[in-house]
């Protein structure tokens, strides 16, 4: 089976975001107000085969232990969905 | 019969007049078939045809002893001896920074490498001029920041310093930021490479990216796979114009293709650029003098269901086109495959035809249906040129009558001091300038950069290069031919202050639309001007680049002129005296100082006043002063026991004496108390002794030199016999700037005003 | 005998060139190593240079850590051969494991490229035996992502065992207790955001790098077999 798999890679509670804080800096002189705990992370997607749902998520974590995050600074989340088929 | 679906009128939309058209058929002997039409329109633009301006520009200067390859290359090269020779080129990406700065820029940064590395140069140079709307809008503010890290991120990552360049804001350039950019590569003369097909039967290697939809842009209306199909009009909406830069890729492919030039292996390269293998493979055939017959089938692709338009015309990104032989295919291979570089045949040189003509042809497949065939030299070469109507200005008498001289004296020159100076250290702080271990004067330190000749694979003989960029749309918008002149002068002097000789220049050309009669004059007389300063001083024009139609809100541009002079400087030994001085040190001006305001940047951006009449330029002066101190300088930097006699330099160009002697007291940390009216030696002539008011401070008039010195009367006599005009104008010392009657100020108060000039645009 | 030193060049890389450079102008036989061997040859010493190894795509040094070179490069490092890092190399050694913590996005946001001065804050590496605690040396850097971070127990025990070689006297990226470089507990590795090559000559601003190279060049003559 083909599945959609997306990693979200964050900072680890705690470590800096000068990202995040600039961009909430500048939130409020656009008039949002009220915008708290902002965080910049990436995603990574694609697609991967795999014989069923634990087993992609299961290969997608180690992607994320080896490659993907770096666990000294980083976390990261995995969401497994079937692939939509077609274009 | 070859596929053809467009309507009567679709060429225009692609750019092209009736005439043009007609041009065509006549060209190809028939009605062109799509991917033709296609190829035409994207060759045939003013961007790759220079159509308005050819004609012109066959006046410029370009040979000289030192010059291997002049104008018409992807770069000019020069010899600078050991066997070492330099590339050089400047283009510009001013429209696509408008749209997308990072990418705009980046994808500068790119393209101009590329035209380098296809040269058999290792590049190791970059400089960009920027030319960007007032710090007080916020679009403008945006797209400076945009531009500068997408330098940076490009430039940085890719391996190629960016060791200077100039940041002007104007409210000219509002919504048309101008982002030139040059780069300098260094190389054995034996491995000069030029990008010509030769070699009936050598084959077509495209290298590096796979081909996507970047940068169709307006054949995007020929280019949908359904043509004519219904629903296809939604297609080309999506489509971005938008190409995107991929330094990785870039630098992969710089190793790749430098390795296999030493190898030897190619016969000919070339980039894609505007227009992609269109363009490559028409101007490589036509180079050539043979047919080339491509296979659009086989072009390696980024996304699906693109058509032989899309794929021919792609500007695409990290791209080349090496022309190799067929025994030479596996190794090329090889060494692709070690920089994980993608090389794909896509096509192989013909013969010509029995009617003597050299043909490209584009087949779908390589025995699949015939989608072009058309002289190659059509499209590379035979594009129409224009001698578009030019017209001075109606108004050029008042306006060159309407003199900022006759604006009130400042109440406080102090003030307007603080308002002219400017740090650009948050601008190239932010770019990579000492990769290679070749920055001798870094930016900010002397009026040009200062390089040790040398690169990975080229030893350091103890030459040295200076580099200098340059451009003043306030010279220019009054009087283009002597602005242009003046700006030549200026980056000759530049280089001068570093020690160094000027061999060479390329220029870069903005300018607005040029169906304006205005706008060709400008264009026409910035050439002479140039043609002018360049046949002067004995500097030869080894490359350009024209970028018209740039215009702010329906307004021209200024015009303006950019151009960059390299230097050359023999037995480096240690670094020369650069902008600043020594505490105790007598200051001397050289050169003549014209009490005149016009296109001085106090008139343009302090008042708004933007015509009047330039100072007088005298070029054979100029080459005496430039002379003089580029002696004076080397003989510090290159003798084995240097004289002392100079411990620093500063040409006054932008923001006049004021502003020269306000960076030399900021650089050193040193002030200095200049004399004013009431001192002695000084004469209301004009002669350069006296400073007696706004009109001598801040006065841009050409020429001009700070040189600080322990013995004066040395100076003096040196260039008095060199028939320069100078005087002792101040000594350094203290921490403030004084210049009696007119300035005082503390160093701290004028560092922080130059600090925040453009630390607050990029906070 | 001149020590041999290898310098290792990932795809990407861009310094390479210049630290065979300087360590040829002070005595060394340095040569390129590539990244896709997987036996370092004959050397003493091992460089990894700046740049940007795979475009530094995903995050610095990420990919580069699994070349085929890093295998014999951690024998050498965990044997006690002389291994330094600078900026990106300094990255793919943290990646790698080879020393704590991780270097991030600098604070201002922006890539920095100027000299500032650095202070040695310990003589128990490879990189800093021949420099003094306290001596202060003018050090261009050149980076984005040069932010040192980790958590508090792991700063505070390379602080206690001397590993913070060189510290900044003018922080420019944020970074952690104002860590400059780092070396692992026995000191042969060293990682840093600094470029020495780029101090190793008067004529281009600074010789400060000297010191440090010739110390490192020292370390591998010491293992050189006679």
């Amino acid at each position: 089976m083909r599945f959609a798999v997306a990693v979200e890679v964050r900072g680890l509670e705690g470590i800096s975001d000068p990202q995040g804080q600039t961009i909430e800096r500048a939130l409020p002189a656009l008039g949002f107000t009220g915008a708290s705990g902002v965080h910049v992370g990436k995603v990574v997607r694609f697609e991967l085969e795999a014989a069923d749902e634990p087993a992609a998520r299961a290969t997608a974590q180690q992607m994320c232990d080896r490659l993907l995050a770096n666990p000294v600074i980083e976390r990261a989340e995995v969401v497994v969905s079937p692939a939509e088929r077609g274009e | 019969m070859l596929p053809r679906n467009y309507g009567p009128t679709t060429h225009r939309s692609l750019g092209l007049t009736d005439d043009e058209l007609d041009e065509i058929v006549r060209m190809v002997g028939r009605a062109p078939s799509d991917v033709e039409l296609a190829m035409y329109a994207v060759m045939w633009s003013e961007h790759c045809s220079y159509k308005s301006s050819r004609v012109h520009l066959g006046r410029l200067p370009t040979t000289g002893e030192r010059v291997i390859v002049g104008p018409g290359e992807n770069a000019g090269v020069v010899d600078v001896g050991d066997g070492i020779a330099i590339a050089v080129r400047i283009e510009s990406h001013n429209h696509p920074s408008a749209i997308e700065p990072y990418q705009g820029a980046a994808t500068g940064v790119g393209g101009i490498i590329r035209d380098i590395f296809t040269m058999g140069a290792r590049p190791i140079a970059l400089m960009d001029p920027l030319f960007i709307g007032p710090a007080d809008d916020p679009r403008s503010r945006y797209i400076l920041d945009g531009v500068v890290r997408g330098i940076s991120g490009y430039g940085n990552s890719v391996g190629v310093p960016t060791v200077g360049g100039q940041t002007t804001l104007d409210p000219s350039y509002r919504g048309n930021p101008l982002v030139n950019v040059f780069c300098l590569g260094l190389m054995r003369v034996e491995n000069l490479v030029l990008g010509s097909a030769t070699g009936v039967g050598n084959l077509a290697v495209l290298l590096g990216s796979r081909t996507g939809r970047d940068g169709i842009g307006g054949v995007s209306v020929l280019a949908s796979s359904s043509f004519g199909e219904p629903g296809s009009g939604d297609d080309a909406a999506k489509r971005p114009s938008v190409q995107v830069g991929d330094p990785y890729e870039e630098k992969r492919l710089i190793e790749a293709c430098l390795q296999l030039l030493d190898e030897q292996l190619v016969v000919g390269i070339q980039d894609l650029g505007g227009a992609g293998l269109a363009c490559a493979t028409s101007e490589t055939a036509a180079r050539g003098g043979l047919s080339m017959d491509v296979d659009v089938a086989v072009v390696p692709r980024r996304e699906a269901g693109m058509s032989a338009v899309e794929v021919m015309t792609s500007e695409s990104q990290e791209r080349m086109l090496a022309i190799v032989t067929p025994e030479a295919l596996e190794r090329v291979n090889q060494v692709c495959r070690r920089w994980e570089v993608e090389a794909t045949v896509v096509g192989e040189v013909r013969q010509c035809d029995p009617d003597g003509i050299g043909r490209l042809r584009v087949r779908d497949g390589a025995s699949g249906e015939l989608l072009a065939e058309v002289p190659a030299a059509s499209l590379a070469e035979d594009a129409p040129r224009y001698r578009r109507p030019l017209a001075a200005p109606l108004d050029a008498a008042e306006r060159r009558a309407d003199d900022p001289g006759a604006l009130a004296p400042p109440d406080d020159c102090g003030a307007d001091l603080l308002a002219l100076v400017a740090d650009p250290s948050p601008v190239y702080r932010q770019y990579d300038h000492q990769l290679f271990l070749n920055t001798v004067l870094a930016p900010g330190a002397g009026d040009a950069a200062l390089l040790e000749c040398a690169a990975p694979g080229i030893a350091w003989t103890g030459k040295a290069l200076a580099l200098s960029a340059d451009g003043n749309p306030g010279w220019c918008r009054l009087d283009p031919r002597a602005g242009t002149a003046a700006t030549v002068a200026e980056s000759v002097l530049n280089v001068a202050c570093t020690g160094a000789r000027p061999i060479a220049l390329v220029n870069c050309l903005n300018f607005g639309n040029p169906e304006h009669p205005e706008v060709m004059w400008q264009l026409s007389e910035a050439i002479d001007g140039m043609t002018e300063a360049c046949t002067a001083l004995g500097l030869p024009v080894v490359g350009g680049n024209v970028s018209l139609y740039n215009s702010s809100e329906g307004t021209d541009i200024d015009p303006t002129p950019v151009v960059a002079v390299v230097g050359l400087l023999e037995g480096l030994v240690r670094r020369p005296p650069a902008i600043g001085w020594r505490d105790g040190d007598a200051v001397v001006l050289l050169g003549r100082t014209h009490p005149a305001l016009g296109g001085s940047r106090w008139a343009r951006a302090l008042r708004g006043h933007r015509d009047g009449e330039l100072p007088p330029l005298d070029l054979a002066a100029h080459a005496r002063v430039s002379g003089l101190v580029a002696g004076l300088v080397a003989a510090e930097a290159s003798a084995e026991a240097a004289p002392g006699l100079v411990t620093g330099v500063h040409d006054v160009s932008d923001g006049g004496l004021g502003v020269a002697l306000a960076e030399c007291a900021m650089a050193a940390g040193v002030g200095c108390v200049v004399g004013g009216s009431s001192r002695a030696g000084g004469s209301a002539s004009g002669d350069g002794g006296c400073v007696a008011s706004h009109r001598e401070l801040f006065s841009e008039s050409a020429s001009r030199v700070l040189v600080a010195t322990s013995r004066p009367d040395r100076v003096v006599a040196l260039a008095l016999a060199a028939g320069v005009p100078a005087v002792v104008i101040g000594t350094a010392g203290g921490s403030r700037l004084v210049v009696e009657g007119l300035v005082d100020l503390e160093l701290v108060e004028l560092r922080r005003a130059a600090a925040a000039y453009f630390g607050e645009v990029l906070a | 005998m001149s020590p041999a030193v290898g310098v290792v060049c990932f795809p990407g890389s861009n310094c390479e060139h210049d630290v065979v450079r300087a360590l040829a102008s002070l005595g060394a036989s340095a040569r390129i190593v590539w990244h896709g061997d997987d036996d370092l040859g004959d050397v003493d010493a091992v460089v990894l240079p700046g740049g940007f190894a795979h475009g530094d795509y995903l995050r610095p040094g990420a990919i580069a850590r699994f070349s085929p070179v890093m295998g014999p490069l951690r024998r050498f490092a965990l044997d006690g051969g002389p291994v330094l890092g600078i900026c990106n190399g300094f990255q793919v050694l943290t990646e790698a494991g080879l020393l704590p913590g991780a270097l991030r996005r600098n604070s201002g946001l922006r890539f920095v490229c100027t000299t500032v001065p650095c202070v040695v804050g310990s003589s128990s590496s490879v990189l800093t035996a021949a420099t003094p605690v306290g001596t202060v040396l003018a050090l261009p850097v050149n980076h984005g992502e040069g932010s040192f971070v980790c958590d508090e127990a792991t700063l505070e025990s390379l602080e206690d065992n001397g590993q913070v070689v060189l510290r900044y006297a003018d922080n420019p990226n944020g970074s952690m207790g104002d860590v400059a470089g780092i070396a692992n507990r026995a000191g042969n590795v060293v990682g840093l955001m600094p470029h020495p090559e780029r101090a190793s000559s008067d004529l281009i601003g600074s010789s400060d790098g000297i010191a440090l190279l010739g110390s490192f060049l020292a370390a591998a003559s010491a293992t050189a077999p006679f």
